[in-house]
């Protein structure tokens, strides 16, 4: 049984999307898929200026046994990558949803996180795949 | 008592040794500012120090001379003596590779031999020896599929069909080749889903990967018609020869319908492993992809043997490697086909099925479950434990862990993906039936370990060098190599 | 039936606990229209006695005959322990180390080979073997587009003083993948690279350089200054190495300020024999930082359950996910039988063997230059800095003087015609440790024969 808070959004590739209080977005994987993936190992995030497009590869997470690319959901400047996970990895296993957070990102577009699939569809999408 | 071997370079000590090895003081004469400063950190040890490390260091190995090894996929059949003894005959072994064709009319002669026994075999007009391993045979067939139909001015079609349970080369191979991947469905008996592979078939399609016998362990049975419908829409088969082991001499791919094909000479045809390697990725095409070939190909003009390089082949899609491929890899298997002979050959497919066949009714007596048990069993098939993994907590990967205490290496468990908490077996045509017997044996008193003390098998194996090792750390924490001390 | 253990009782026994009546039925799965009943072109079956005979026949055909060529491939002793141990079933017949418990001396001796590959270049991080040189190199050049974090233009500056069959090899392979390989042109007087054919890319968008030493003619580059322009100018270098060179020359760690950013080539010198061709393996070796781009097998060290030191196979994850939009490697062997020798072969020549071994190399190539170069019509074509390797020019087609020398046992040199015509009549010579002054002077009477014979002919 995977974690999925109410209070976030999701994506069927398994990130998760917080609306900051200043209008940035931050992202991360979920629950789901930091079991699936195992103990991370390697965490590469973006740096802060890069411009991104809703759909982007934007950092990868490595486990012993796979390596799996990160999608931005939505487009715009990313502000922030987590550089804690350069060293410690393994916070996206403990607290994905925390401090596991990825990169946070100012959206460039209209795009509002009531695009993405909430806490009920999000575990149907889990249902359903497995 | 387990003890560790230490590396290499914790036994050195300075001024020490092999001085038998060292030819004498030379002066090199080499201007200053080209020179190392200070000498590489080498180990500095003595010959009988390196002979005692290093054979030690093979005692701590799994390997077919000492171990059932019924890795699926990997066909681990015995590596004749022979194959080696004769592949290291000193005129072949001292031999540069440009040296003139007229001092390697001996060995061209058997290389020559194998492209046309392995031409037989396969039922392909031609074979280029020249890939050195799997990979690179694959990366040859997808690159000449694309040189095909450049050739032809067909150069909308960048897309590569690949089954979901393929292996992962095929997709790594095809976006070498700057192509563009379309994953097709398997049903549930296993074969390619001929709805699915309708509707990805287009004018973009240059060809579709195949392996047959399939990597879930069973023949495509519909190959024929699949064969029809790709080269209806001006496509090609790519054969990956991985399983080449089950239905040798028994069907050929060209026979099936495959344009082109690569084989593992250090699968079917019984090269040695080496711990990782060298391999032999030999393909074989129908006629129009002939011109295609990678280069060089042995010819004969009926008189003389003679390497056939970009000369002779304009349209060749080039050199894959500095020389002529792994040759020595290339010479064992030839052996192996000469003392297999044509009887030979065709009884590999026939026992290996049989010893297949059989272990599977073996597990399946003793309570294992089959992932396609309606089908029969190829040179290899899958068991699931899936239930064992539900009901007992103990995994495929606990249960090949245990097997290793038992004296068997285990089969393999991280493929294919579609089958979750599989073994993929496959034992080989040269294995005794007591050996399969004791491999149930092994399985079944694992299971029973399992029901009374899962905790025992999940921390398998105890009785190796080590135990089951920190993958974790050794990503988080990389060390790939040894630094010296600094005084 | 060779190497088919089953006896008729077995036949019998198995087929009735799959519960079918022959070993036929155990194909019925098989279209009928596609299977066959014979192998016609496949010769009957030989005992090994028989195969034994035949080989030997074939062996004795080629003979033996004294080496005098390299471009790519040498000759040197090779200790007798080393293919003893490496052709012990436990090394042979093992697979790759994927259940590490069951490995752990097909690991450490990965790892073993990765240190000393890493110490001989200066380098970080050493994998644990690729096929060869020339597909060692078009991996580097791969990766260099993958590591290389600012360049889009995936362009590479290949000179032409690159072994010519492994920049023809570099193309097949990156050709898929939108790589652009430049080749640079060479000085025809010094047989080396000008630092100044560079000029001409300042300030362009160059992903890397690739920089050969010593160069396919045996000549020394300058290579401080050509990594100096690459640093200068944003691209990331290559540098290509003979490992036994290595013990005498500055190792790509220390090449220019920082070192280079990959070092490759071809690890066949250490302990692995002609063979003809192959199999040989590449080595690659690279910053810590790449490490991530790198391709093929690394072994890393770890502990156990019991905390005791142990390895295993380590970054796999790269090999399904090299692929990161930007060029790609499908790879996943390295060449383990001769990483095991390569291995064995350096911990017997330790640092003051390899040093004696490349130096009695480069004293035996400049007796043969010097022996042949007294000969009427033959000169060495350039004069500076080499190391085992030298082109020799003469007034004369080469390709007749070869087929005489090799009439009388003498692989004299690799005939340089069709790949550098730019060099006239012109042969790669080389002369390892293994070639003795009676072996040069062999080579220098026969040559002066055959310059006789073509003179009055």
């Amino acid at each position: 049984m995977s974690k999925i808070p109410g209070d976030l959004r999701y994506t069927k590739s398994h990130e998760w999307l917080r609306s900051l209080p200043d209008g940035s977005i931050e992202i991360g994987i979920t629950d789901h898929a930091q079991q699936a993936l195992g103990d991370l190992v390697f965490v590469e995030v973006p740096t802060a200026g890069r411009l991104l497009s809703a759909g982007d590869a934007c950092a990868v997470v490595e486990s012993v046994k796979a390596a799996s690319d990160v999608y931005s959901p939505v487009g715009g400047e990313v502000l922030a990558g987590n550089e804690l996970l350069a060293t410690q990895p393994e916070l996206i296993n403990q607290d994905p949803y925390g401090q596991g957070w990825i990169l946070r990102l100012r959206p460039s577009g209209a795009a509002s996180t009531a695009d993405f699939l909430n806490d009920a569809a999000y575990a149907a999408e889990i249902a359903a795949a497995s | 008592m387990r003890q560790r071997e230490p590396l290499i370079f914790e036994l050195s000590r300075s001024g020490r040794g092999a001085t038998a090895q060292h030819p004498p003081v030379a002066e090199a004469g080499i201007p200053e500012q080209f020179r190392r400063r200070g000498r590489a950190p080498l180990p500095e040890v003595s010959e009988l120090q390196v002979v005692r490390h290093y054979t030690r260091l093979s005692q701590m190995n799994f390997s077919i001379d000492t171990q059932f090894y019924p890795l699926g996929s990997c066909t681990m059949k015995y590596n004749p003596r022979a194959c080696n003894s004769l592949a290291m005959l000193p005129e072949f072994l001292g031999r540069h590779p440009l040296a003139p064709a007229s001092t390697g009319q001996g060995i061209l002669a058997c290389l020559f031999e194998l492209q046309e026994m392995l031409k037989a075999v396969t039922g392909m007009s031609a074979v280029s020896l020249a890939p050195m391993a799997g990979a690179q045979g694959e990366f040859a067939g997808v690159a000449m599929i694309r040189a095909y139909h450049r050739a032809r001015g067909d150069l909308a079609r960048n897309e590569i069909i690949v089954p979901d349970a393929a292996h992962g080369t095929n997709p790594a191979t095809a976006s070498m080749c700057g192509m563009k991947i379309r994953e097709i469905a398997s049903l549930s008996d296993g074969d390619v889903d001929p709805a699915a592979l309708d509707a990805v078939l287009s004018p973009a399609t240059a060809g579709i990967m195949l392996t047959n016998p399939s990597t879930l362990g069973v023949f495509e049975r519909r190959i024929t018609g699949i064969a029809r419908k790709v080269h209806a829409a001006g496509g090609l088969l790519y054969y990956d020869g991985a399983n080449l082991n089950a239905i040798l001499g028994k069907v050929r791919p060209g026979d099936m319908g495959f344009d082109v094909i690569h084989m593992n000479l250090h699968k079917t045809f019984s090269t040695p492993h080496g711990g990782g390697g060298p391999g032999s990725g030999a393909v074989g095409v129908g006629e129009h992809l002939l011109p295609f070939l990678p280069i060089p190909v042995v010819g004969h003009d009926g008189q003389h043997y003679r390497w056939l390089d970009e000369r002779d082949l304009p349209e060749s899609i080039g050199r894959l490697s500095g020389f002529m491929g792994n040759v020595g890899v290339l010479l064992r298997a030839w052996v192996y086909m000469r003392i297999l002979g044509a009887d030979g050959l065709r009884r590999v497919a026939e026992f290996a099925a049989l010893n297949a066949n059989y272990l599977l009714a073996r597990l399946r007596e003793a309570g294992f479950d089959a992932a396609y048990p309606e089908r029969r069993a190829s040179h290899e098939f899958i068991i699931t434990l899936r239930r064992q993994a539900r009901e007992l907590d103990v995994t495929a990967m606990d249960f090949a862990k245990r097997l290793l205490d038992y004296g068997y290496h285990a089969p393999t468990t991280y493929f294919p993906l579609l089958v979750p908490e599989c073994l993929l077996i496959e034992p080989t045509e040269t294995e005794t039936r007591e050996e399969l017997d004791g491999f149930v044996d092994a399985l079944a008193a694992i299971r029973r370990e399992a029901e009374s003390d899962a905790a025992l098998v999940k921390a398998a194996p105890y009785t190796l060098p080590v135990r089951r090792l920190d993958d974790v750390r050794a990503a988080r924490q990389l060390d790939v190599a040894w630094k010296p001390v600094r005084a | 039936m060779p190497y088919i253990p089953h006896t008729e009782e077995d036949i019998r026994a198995m087929l009735d606990r799959i519960g079918v009546r022959d070993i036929d039925d155990l194909f019925d799965e098989i279209p009928r229209d596609l299977r066959v009943d014979r192998l016609p072109g496949v010769p009957q079956a030989l005992s090994e006695m028989e195969i034994t005979r035949l080989a030997t026949q074939r062996a004795a055909r080629d003979g033996r005959t004294v080496n005098f060529i390299g471009a790519g491939a040498y000759e040197h002793h090779i200790p007798a322990p080393v293919w003893a141990i490496a052709t012990r079933g436990e090394i042979y017949s093992a697979y790759t180390p994927y259940q590490a418990e069951a490995s752990q001396g097909t690991l450490q001796i990965m790892y073993e080979f990765q240190s000393m590959i890493a110490a001989l270049t200066a380098m970080d991080v050493s994998n644990a073997s690729l096929y060869d040189g020339a597909s060692a190199l078009a991996e580097a050049c791969l990766m260099a587009v993958r590591a290389h974090r600012r360049s889009k233009s995936a362009r590479i500056l290949m000179p032409v003083t690159v072994n010519p069959a492994w920049r023809r090899v570099a193309r097949v392979i990156t050709e898929g993948q939108g790589l652009v390989i430049e080749e640079l042109p060479y000085c025809t007087q010094q047989g080396t690279t000008i630092p100044q054919v560079l000029d001409r890319h300042a300030g362009q968008d160059v992903t890397a350089l690739v920089i050969q030493q010593p160069n396919f003619f045996g000549q020394l580059e300058d290579v401080d200054a050509l990594t100096g322009w690459a640093r200068a100018n944003g691209a990331l270098v290559i540098a290509v190495t003979n490992p036994v060179s290595l013990a005498l020359l500055n190792p790509p760690g220390n090449w220019g300020d920082s070192g280079v950013d990959i070092a490759c080539g071809e690890a066949q010198p250490l302990g692995v024999p002609l063979s003809s061709g192959g199999p040989y393996l590449g080595f690659m070796a690279t910053r810590l930082e790449h490490v991530r781009q790198m391709p093929g097998r690394i072994a890393g060290r770890t502990v156990d359950l019991d905390s005791r030191p142990g390895f295993t196979l380590t970054l796999q994850a790269r090999e399904q996910h090299i692929r990161r939009g930007k060029a790609t490697s499908n790879i996943c062997t390295n060449q383990g039988l001769l990483m095991t020798a390569a291995t064995i072969h350096l911990s017997l020549l330790g640092p003051a063997g390899l040093e004696r071994v490349a130096a009695a190399c480069v004293a035996r190539t400049r007796e043969l230059v010097d022996a042949l170069g007294a000969l009427p019509g033959v000169r060495a074509a350039f004069a500076g800095p080499r190391f085992h390797e030298a082109v020799l020019q003469f007034d004369r087609p080469v390709a007749p003087l070869l087929e005489s020398l090799a009439a009388e046992g003498i692989v004299g040199g690799h005939d340089l015609m069709r790949e550098y015509p730019e060099l006239g009549h012109a042969v790669l010579v080389c002369a390892t440790e293994t070639r003795t002054t009676a072996d040069i002077e062999g080579y220098a009477q026969a040559l002066r024969r055959a310059l006789d014979r073509a003179a009055a002919a």
